[in-house]
């Protein structure tokens, strides 16, 4: 089976918007060792989504490349979850949301470095050490803040409250996956589960919400996201920068 | 050995050795406001990470912005050999009580204005901080070796940026130009008074603080400064400036220290924006330290 | 006490050095002064193994005793090859 442009687009998309959210903590972090963590974090998935939309537009042959397809897509042609566009000004939920997807893209980059397109496992290969320090990360301070203080516990039991719903929308199918995305489920819940646990906090029993990210249907959030994001880009068209 | 016998042999200075009072203030004051001056300085570059016009250019720029992050860390972690506490300094920041670069208090209105901190901002600094590299107290001579290695990489790429604006479109030339004739002279003014009228001039170059006067430093970045601008195909927006062939180093026009002044006094365009949003980091991640600290307080408790 | 605590790092640059002091961080406990020190010391491939200490930890001479600690040394110049003559000829020694 090839590889299909939408699918390497939706995980490069994961990591794009995620490095768009994750750098605006660069200069306003808890402490500023935590300024460089993030900065190094947001980098990595940066990396990974240049690499997977240079990919991306091979596979589609029509010649784009990465800025390309960063800058001149508009939000209906993204393909990220949602899990991943929206705001996230708060400590603990970005704490969440990494924890959720860096376990998630671990598995997945685990997958494919064993998968027969060999480009998408070259990505995979590099990207999985990065995921894994993600993952460490983002559970070491789910401890410190589940089992911080009082107030920690409680905003962290809120991010995951308020970044679960999302977490299902990783495992809906894509049309021409390599990785199917509904056989990462238990892995990923379980290891994330136990680091909740583990954080003194509980599993949130709440209804998964309606994600359409993969299909390009995307919340308010990612529009004003794009907006920002590709503005100056797009104010001159065909400029070398 | 004695501190006077130390300098007099160019020998550094180490954490615990004994050093007059006002030495140690001096170096308190200067690496605090340094370490300052690289956070703060995090603010008018990372205005444009979100907005960077190519993904090449906004990983460059996270790093670039990561790596101020990093030298104020270093720079913290010298003047805390002093006997101080980051979370003092940070609070003498917090409360307007020391200072950081004026430089930062200007807008990052255009994405040249990232090209041209770049180039202007981080090639003063280098000058300036060079000679820091020997300065007489090890731990900062130490941070600014690790320092002036990284920023090299800073300047090149905002040379690379307003180059590549400087040969694109007439509107990235113009924007590339815009942002040269703004940050030109506050550039200038990064060197501080006028050897005549600077207050802590003379004592720091006695204690090899310092090792080179305000002037001759303001000049010696005139001097690496025009060619580059001749190369970049830039104006730099002063009519006075042409080669002095009897002095062997170019001349320039007056600056208008008038306007530092005002920019140092807190009327800056942005003095404002710049603490408020460093006040509002740090206090939105107070809950955050505290509860890291609860936790390990928490381990070793139970460890006991 | 919400300040963390500072740690003093070291690195190895590669295999066969000795762990260097490199400077110092805050950071609430060991695991993340590691990973701190990871992020601030070692971004641009400076090292191959990391350390960190609680500064507090450190043991240090006394810069007022360093006389009587390293001037004793001084005239002990037998412990060094040079002090002593070799007849011309003499390979190996």
């Amino acid at each position: 089976m090839t590889t299909s442009c939408d699918y390497v687009l939706a995980l490069a998309d994961d990591a794009l918007v995620s490095a768009q959210r994750m750098s605006w903590w660069i200069s306003r972090a808890p402490e500023l060792e935590e300024d460089v963590a993030l900065a190094n974090i947001g980098l990595d998935q940066l990396g990974q989504a240049r690499a997977l939309l240079t990919y991306a537009g091979a596979l589609e042959g029509a010649g784009r490349t990465e800025d390309d397809l960063a800058y001149l897509r508009d939000d209906r042609e993204f393909r990220n979850v949602w899990l991943v566009e929206r705001p996230q000004p708060d400590f603990g939920v970005t704490i969440a949301r990494l924890l959720m997807l860096a376990t998630w893209q671990s598995e997945l980059y685990a997958a494919l470095v064993s998968s027969s397109d060999a480009t998408l496992a070259g990505i995979a290969g590099k990207a999985v050490k990065e995921v894994a320090y993600h993952v460490d990360h983002a559970r070491l301070w789910t401890l410190r803040l589940g089992d911080g203080t009082e107030v920690s516990h409680a905003r962290m039991q809120a991010a995951l409250e308020s970044e679960w719903p999302h977490l299902e929308e990783l495992f809906a199918p894509v049309d021409g996956a390599v990785v199917d995305p509904r056989s990462l489920r238990d892995r990923v819940m379980g290891r994330i589960e136990e680091v909740v646990v583990e954080a003194t906090l509980s599993v949130p029993q709440v209804a998964p919400a309606i994600g359409g990210g993969r299909r390009g249907l995307h919340t308010e959030h990612l529009g004003h996201l794009l907006a920002e994001m590709q503005h100056l880009h797009r104010s001159h068209p065909g400029a070398t920068w | 050995m004695h501190f006077e016998e130390l300098l007099a042999g160019d020998g550094r200075v180490e954490p615990r050795d004994e050093m007059p009072d006002a030495y140690r203030r001096t170096l308190v004051r200067q690496i605090a406001q340094h370490a300052h001056s690289e956070i703060i300085g995090m603010q008018p570059e990372g205005n444009w990470i979100s907005r960077a016009p190519s993904l090449r250019r906004k990983a460059i720029l996270m790093a670039k912005v990561q790596d101020e992050a990093g030298h104020g860390l270093y720079l913290y972690a010298a003047a805390e050999t002093l006997g101080v506490d980051r979370a003092d300094l940070l609070d003498q920041l917090h409360g307007g009580r020391q200072k950081y670069s004026s430089i930062f208090n200007y807008p990052t209105l255009t994405w040249a204005d990232v090209g041209a901190i770049g180039w202007l901002v981080d090639g003063a600094a280098i000058v300036n901080q060079v000679p820091l590299c020997r300065c007489s107290y090890g731990p900062y001579a130490r941070a600014m070796v690790r320092i002036c290695k990284e920023e090299s990489f800073h300047q090149r790429q905002g040379f690379e940026i307003l180059h590549t604006l400087a040969h694109g479109a007439p509107a990235q030339k113009a924007m590339a130009q815009d942002a040269v004739d703004r940050y030109w002279w506050p550039s200038l003014m990064m060197f501080g008074p006028p050897d005549d009228d600077s207050t802590h001039s003379a004592q720091s170059m006695a204690w090899g603080i310092k090792r080179f006067s305000n002037d001759d430093l303001r000049q010696r970045f005139v001097d690496m400064t025009v060619p580059q601008a001749e190369v970049l195909g830039l104006t730099l927006p002063d009519p006075e400036i042409r080669w002095n062939d009897e002095r062997g180093h170019y001349d320039f026009g007056a600056v208008d220290f008038t306007e530092l002044f005002e920019v140092i006094k807190g009327n800056g365009p942005c003095n404002r924006e710049r603490m408020a949003h460093r006040v509002a980091a740090h206090e939105d991640g107070a809950w955050v330290r505290e509860a890291a600290a609860a936790y390990s307080a928490k381990r070793a408790e139970a460890a006991a | 006490m919400n300040a963390w605590p500072l740690w003093e790092v070291f690195v190895r640059s590669r295999r066969g050095l000795s762990h260097v002091h490199v400077g110092s961080l805050h950071a609430p406990d060991a695991e993340l002064a590691l990973r701190n020190a990871r992020d601030v010391y070692t971004r641009r491939q400076e090292g191959v193994s990391l350390w960190v200490v609680p500064s507090s930890s450190i043991v240090a001479s006394d810069p007022g005793e360093r006389d009587a600690f390293f001037d004793p040394a001084e005239d002990k110049v037998y412990r060094h090859p040079t002090f002593y003559d070799v007849p011309e000829g003499v390979e190996h020694l």
